[in-house]
């Protein structure tokens, strides 16, 4: 196992506030209790307050919505011919017998694969921090930024549904309207930049430094 | 990680913003401590909204499967227009489903189609309910699905009304005319044939368009249409059992003393057909009709408003002469009034006389007797025998319709001298005597008339003749002869006589005119022979006065 270096500020004591940023000492016996920063006031936390439990409830939610995000309609165009519905499976399995198999690749990515794969690495990332999992935290950190960055991209399918909806509206002709299943994939979205948003990354190294505080206990021992 | 760059950050900090912070031994600002809020147990409620999700993911799904409404196949014979996850299945033009595949059947005749029906659908799956592909059409006049031309075709369905369910459909081929749920009832109509009737052709009361044509099949021996015929609520009262259904589709023309009269029902009958009926006993007083009653469909409005013949009698004739002319069909006629036709026409050898005998089969309606002699109710009828009838003379006999195209009609008269017979019987049919037509008769009797101027020498006549004339000839040349002797002399002597006739003529009438010297002496002598007769009166008067004059003369007469 590799050894990192853990000579936290945490360890020393020093905390940082969330509102203005100052790092402040809170004493070894404060640690348990509550403190505030000294030049704005906000309430002083050694990491984000119940960083995994605001993480997983979002995951929950957003592994809940994922179901009807993929199987309801996220499209609903009313035309002379009747009234289609498109899921976005349809619409990537429309795309690719059509032969646009570079943009049904593209739609599949961006509206299927990316929302599960954010899930599945949240999900990755809490348990590995819950089981307090020292494989790999580099790599799991870099995860995580990924995760950060790709999170708002995802809403692509929801832009282009928003854009059509606000197009298309020739009423009697053809009218689309956004399904049941775009507010779903709304929310999967959302629910998973949540979550990602309140987790806290440094958990992953927090077990790092309990082996650190362990070596060196047993070393003054 | 050095610890040192920190302390002055924060000093610069904490110098702008207040002295009297507590500060930690290396200058970094010591938290201020709070007390803790008790009993503050904020996790829960962030774990509501995976809650709500789950709630409403939940409630999704289980809507979603309790609308799940039932999966059914239908089977088509063409799969045109189907498209599965697009074609819509609908009732009375209200979505109720969607067809999720189509497949070919394992025979590979047909399609299966499947089809995700809603909820509600599920009630309509009758055993007897009918799926069919709505399309544009163009039928009975009227054209339907315009609307699919740009939707795409969809499936239409009608509710049945059986109490079984069922999840197998046959598709039908075109779009019945009448949903189970239309108020009306339906009649069934025997046709000879079938006319130019097409399903969705009109059925007229008084012209007014209250029903469909809605199927039509051979029935089962092949010899009549069964037309069946839908008509809508507010108008199937009219139909009674008393009604009479006819074609519609013609053009009835005909030419009267009153000019050249076209009747028709409408145009569009003309064009496609249809049925017209009639009640003619007031609708309220004919008990109507029930559903499925039926009807025979005559083929003009006068056929269809004679009596309905529910009686036939079939009758044989048998005919020694020829029936060129008579036709199936050909009216048999009593006195003029039609009472039934021909129905078939054939001969047989008849071994005893060795001769073909001519099969003449017709049907009277004797019904047809009763409503023309109204006082001659039915049970009397039945006591008109027909042998009796035989007896006082009934005898069949072919008379012909018009001389110029030389029909025959069969007529049924009485005839008091007629040979005696009797009502035979042949194949399960009263054979009915029959007598020599008038133009047989009038055949027979110019035959004779020929044949007896055939015996009549007209050579030898001729010859005769000839010699006749020759002498006549001759004679008259002695006439002629005789003549001119006469002009010759005769003539001129007449001539002088007749002049000297004139000549005593003008003498005579000289004479008699009343100033002639032969009148003055003819007066004259007259009054003389008077004044004679005067004095011989006068001397017979003295005579008779004085008788004795004649011996003693005249005496004086004394003063």
């Amino acid at each position: 196992m590799p050894r990192y270096q853990v000579n936290s500020a945490a360890s020393q004591g020093l905390w940082t506030c969330h509102g203005c940023g100052l790092l402040c000492r809170v004493g070894k016996t404060q640690a348990d209790r509550a403190s505030c920063c000294p030049r704005c006031g906000a309430g002083l936390h050694r990491r984000k307050p119940h960083s995994l439990q605001y993480a997983w409830a979002f995951l929950l939610a957003a592994i809940v919505c994922y179901i009807p995000a993929n199987l309801m309609p996220i499209m609903l165009t009313e035309m002379l011919s009747g009234t289609q519905r498109d899921t976005i499976m349809s619409g990537v399995a429309y795309l690719w017998r059509n032969g646009s198999w570079p943009l049904a690749l593209v739609v599949f990515i961006a509206s299927v694969l990316v929302p599960l794969l954010k899930i599945l690495s949240m999900l990755l990332l809490l348990l590995t921090v819950h089981w307090r999992s020292r494989w790999a935290p580099r790599q799991r950190t870099r995860l995580y930024r990924l995760l950060e960055v790709v999170g708002p991209w995802s809403m692509l399918d929801i832009y282009v549904v928003g854009l059509l909806v606000a197009l298309v509206q020739l009423q009697s002709l053809a009218t689309i309207k956004a399904g049941p299943g775009a507010v779903a994939f709304g929310a999967v979205v959302v629910l998973t930049m949540l979550s990602a948003m309140h987790f806290d990354p440094r958990l992953i190294w927090d077990v790092f430094e309990d082996d650190d505080e362990r070596q060196a206990s047993a070393a003054n021992d | 990680m050095s610890d040192k760059p920190l302390p002055q950050t924060t000093d610069e900090h904490d110098s702008a913003t207040g002295a009297d912070d507590p500060r930690s031994p290396d200058g970094v600002p010591l938290a201020v401590a709070r007390p803790a809020r008790p009993g503050r147990w904020s996790p829960s409620l962030v774990w509501l909204i995976p809650l709500v999700a789950a709630l409403i993911g939940g409630y999704l799904a289980v809507q979603a499967i309790l609308a799940r409404g039932p999966t059914i196949t239908i089977t088509f014979r063409s799969g045109e227009g189907l498209e599965a996850g697009k074609t819509r299945i609908k009732y009375k033009d209200v979505d109720i489903g969607e067809v999720t595949a189509v497949r070919i059947s394992p025979d590979s005749k047909n399609i299966e189609a499947t089809a995700q029906l809603s909820k509600e659908a599920e009630r309509f799956l009758a055993r007897d309910s009918r799926f069919w592909i709505v399309r544009p059409r163009i039928a009975g006049g009227s054209v339907s699905g315009l609307g699919t031309l740009l939707s795409g075709a969809y499936v239409g369905m009608d509710a049945g009304k059986s109490s079984e369910m069922s999840q197998h459909f046959t598709g039908l081929d075109v779009p019945p005319i009448i949903t189970g749920d239309l108020p009306g009832r339906q009649f069934v109509l025997k046709a000879s044939e079938l006319g130019s009737l097409d399903i969705g052709a009109p059925v007229y009361f008084r012209r007014v368009p209250v029903g469909q044509v809605v199927a039509y099949q051979l029935d089962r021996n092949g010899r009549n249409v069964d037309i069946t015929v839908f008509v809508n609520a507010p108008y199937d009262r009219f139909v009674t059992a008393d009604s009479r259904f006819w074609h519609a589709s013609g053009i009835d023309l005909s030419v009267s003393a009153n000019g050249l009269k076209v009747n028709t029902q409408s145009l569009s009958a003309i064009m496609l057909g249809g049925v017209a009926f009639e009640t003619p006993v007031a609708p309220d007083e004919g008990k109507q009709a029930g559903a499925g009653a039926t009807f025979t469909l005559s083929n003009t409005r006068e056929q269809a408003m004679q009596s309905p013949d529910h009686e036939v009698v079939p009758l044989q004739l048998k005919f020694q002469q020829s029936v060129r002319g008579l036709a199936v069909g050909a009216p048999v006629d009593f006195r003029g009034i039609v009472i039934g036709e021909v129905t078939a026409i054939g001969m047989e050898y008849d071994a005893p006389r060795k001769d073909f005998n001519m099969l003449v089969t017709i049907r009277i309606f004797p019904s047809r007797l009763i409503s023309m002699s109204s006082n001659l109710d039915e049970t009397r009828l039945h006591q008109l025998k027909l042998d009796k009838m035989v007896e006082h003379g009934m005898r069949a006999q072919l008379r012909s319709g018009s001389l110029l195209t030389g029909q025959l009609f069969v007529a049924l008269d009485f005839f008091r001298d007629a040979k005696p017979a009797r009502l035979g019987r042949s194949q399960g049919m009263d054979v009915l005597p029959t007598i020599p037509g008038d133009l047989e008769e009038l055949q027979g009797v110019l035959q004779r008339i020929a044949r007896k101027l055939d015996k009549v020498p007209f050579d030898s006549i001729g010859q005769e003749l000839d010699a006749t004339i020759k002498e006549l000839h001759a004679t008259l040349g002695t006439v002629q002869q005789l003549g001119n002797s006469l002009d010759g002399k005769v003539v001129p002597q007449t001539l002088q006589t007749l002049q000297q006739l004139q000549q005593t003529l003008d003498n005579a009438n000289q004479a008699l005119q009343s100033n002639s010297p032969l009148q003055q002496d003819v007066r004259k002598a007259a009054q003389e022979v008077s004044e004679t007769a005067r004095s011989f009166r006068a001397l017979s008067d003295y005579l008779d006065r004085h008788p004795e004059a004649l011996i003693r003369g005249k005496q004086e007469s004394k003063p």
